[in-house]
């Protein structure tokens, strides 16, 4: 979906200036933008403004909020809970965005090369299926199917082990502090591969035929064509999907909620969670506030750089073509 | 490329994707077990006959009707409002070629991208100043302008690979800008805007942090804020917990089922430019 986006945004820049322009009075356009800019403005610009505002104050929701300047910034440097909840944000990004870019990269590449060429596209397209599926689930129906599998006495993953004679690997999965982390992420790589698997197959259709049977008369085997054909043909979708999935790894939030609700002891603790819990159940306002400015000035670094170097591999390949 | 080598390939696969779809059958086998045929025999037994009255206890309990509608009601709302709203926009930005544009979709970008963290607490504020608090209509406005966002990204950018001429000859028959949007640019970006309803719908159903903070009363939460509150106070019992996965799983499936070919080309469309 992004994908569409990035290129067709580039295109529109080219054909800015092709064909003659007739000078026509431009201004009666702007008037469809208004209900657009007006809806935007009350609902984001302003809720945004404030919610940034607020992160200066000391406020609870009732009165007026007491200005304490960088107070809460300064609190958060010193919180432990704060701390504790970006580097688990950072194992997020693994599981949401790193692991499902490789894995989708080989089962993309084996579907699309191996599956669709040889045991026709009807199969491909029925495994591509199964593995987009969590994709349009709700993630609190997610949450609720993995925390009764994961359950430790009566849930299914703990009988498997036990039927098969591996009674001694049962686990509490997310209520020990130690493993909770590693099983929500296991949880959100099952949630996310459909992802980057359904993005990096389209992309592979745009792939030259030819390149590929030309490396087979070479002589490259499997491993090699992925490598010097596939990879470098889909780059930018490979862009695309690991920005957007970082920054949908960065603001997780209903699956840690349903999971383990950041538990147990704040060991699955992610931002959005912690800035929800210091809203609206310790109603630190003002301090929830910074929390989530904290968390949106990452992600719009992230996106802007994300972007820039996108754009930069793309005209760099560009130059090297031309 | 021999035959050899081929089937242990299709075989990994497919017990990958049979790992996918474990959960949901599993969940299926055990939403029709008695409680007690789950206590003596486990998760894994076959079921010995179809117990519907768990299905039918978390559906009454839950008001569960109730519930689908409003998600359907909701989903509804936003993505035919939002599609609206991005054609709107895209008309301006993509065939209109305003001043500014590239600044005034950048705007939109960077506002699809803002975590909702950042402005739940506000909108939570406001919407209780003006009494919209605990009501659908307040989701339905914030979600049409969050996914308009992201429409009026997409729809600029085909809109603005419009063929020109089209539109010229138009003009030049008296039609004025509102008749060229809505008999020429809408019909033949259907497919597009088809794509952007599907998405919409199946985000906004899937949406959980926002209408858990706006949601409060039972008779307006989302099947999504529904169960995961349920979920959230761990009072259910294994074979509720699975009627409750079951019955929140059906709709996803039925969506993907019906929409799978949309979902795709939405995704291709992207290729093929």
């Amino acid at each position: 979906m992004t994908i569409t986006v990035e290129r067709g945004a580039r295109t529109t820049g080219k054909h800015q200036y092709a064909g003659p322009r007739r000078p026509r009075p431009r201004t009666s356009y702007a008037l469809f933008l208004l209900p657009g800019i007006l809806a935007f403005l009350a609902v984001i610009v302003v809720p945004f403004l404030m919610n940034t505002g607020v992160s200066f104050t000391d406020w609870s929701g009732v009165g007026s909020p007491k200005w304490t300047g960088l107070a809460n910034y300064r609190e958060l440097m010193d919180d432990s809970e704060f701390w504790a909840s970006f580097r688990h944000s950072l194992f997020m990004v693994v599981a949401m965005a790193v692991v499902p870019t490789m894995l989708g990269l080989v089962l993309a590449a084996a579907l699309f090369d191996y599956i669709g060429k040889h045991f026709g596209s009807r199969t491909a397209a029925v495994l591509r299926a199964c593995f987009y599926l969590p994709q349009v689930l709700p993630i609190a129906v997610a949450g609720i199917v993995w925390s009764w599998i994961l359950a430790p006495d009566d849930g299914a993953l703990n009988a498997v082990l036990k039927a098969v004679g591996l009674g001694s690997l049962q686990q509490d999965w997310l209520g020990d502090p130690n493993i909770a982390l590693y099983s929500v992420m296991g949880v959100m790589v099952w949630v996310q591969i459909g992802f980057p698997l359904v993005v990096f197959m389209a992309g592979l259709q745009r792939v030259d035929p030819q390149l590929y049977e030309a490396a087979e008369l070479d002589g490259a085997g499997w491993w090699r064509r992925f490598w010097h054909i596939t990879l470098p043909q889909i780059r930018p979708e490979i862009y695309v999907v690991l920005l957007w999935c970082t920054i949908a790894a960065l603001k997780v939030f209903g699956a840690v909620y349903v999971l383990t609700k950041g538990g147990p002891g704040g060991a699955t603790d992610v931002p959005s969670y912690f800035s929800f819990t210091t809203f609206f159940e310790k109603t630190q306002v003002g301090y929830g506030a910074a929390v989530s400015t904290v968390l949106t000035v990452i992600i719009l670094v992230l996106a802007l750089v994300g972007l820039k170097l996108q754009t930069r591999a793309e005209d760099a390949e560009e130059g090297v073509r031309t | 490329m021999t035959a050899v080598r081929r089937y242990p390939v299709l075989i990994a696969l497919c017990i990958g994707a049979a790992f996918m779809v474990l959960p949901f059958l599993i969940v299926a086998v055990n939403a029709v077990k008695s409680p007690t045929e789950y206590s003596q025999h486990g998760p894994l037994s076959l079921p010995k006959g179809l117990y519907l009255d768990g299905l039918k206890d978390f559906w009454s309990r839950v008001d569960y009707g109730q519930k689908l509608f409003n998600s359907v009601l909701i989903s509804g709302s936003v993505a035919v409002l939002a599609a609206v709203l991005s054609v709107l926009n895209a008309y301006a930005i993509g065939i209109g070629r305003i001043k500014g544009r590239t600044w005034v979709l950048a705007f939109f970008v960077l506002a699809n991208m803002l975590p909702q963290e950042a402005l739940v607490y506000p909108i939570y504020y406001l919407c209780k100043q003006v009494g919209l608090y605990d009501t659908r209509l307040s989701v339905v406005i914030v979600f049409t302008v969050v996914q308009a966002a992201f429409g009026t990204y997409l729809l600029s950018s085909v809109l603005g690979q419009f063929p020109r001429e089209i539109i010229e000859a138009a003009r030049i028959d008296g039609a004025n800008k509102w008749q060229v949007l809505w008999r020429i640019v809408v019909p033949v970006s259907r497919p597009t805007i088809g794509v952007l309803l599907v998405f919409f719908f199946i985000w906004t159903w899937n949406e959980f942090l926002l209408p858990l903070v706006m949601l409060i009363s039972n008779d307006n939460q989302t099947v999504s804020v529904a169960l995961g509150v349920l979920q959230g106070q761990r009072l259910m019992d294994a074979t509720m917990t699975n009627a409750a996965a079951l019955l929140g799983v059906l709709p996803a499936i039925v969506f993907f089922l019906v929409f799978q070919r949309t979902l795709t080309r939405g995704i291709a469309v992207g290729a093929v430019k």
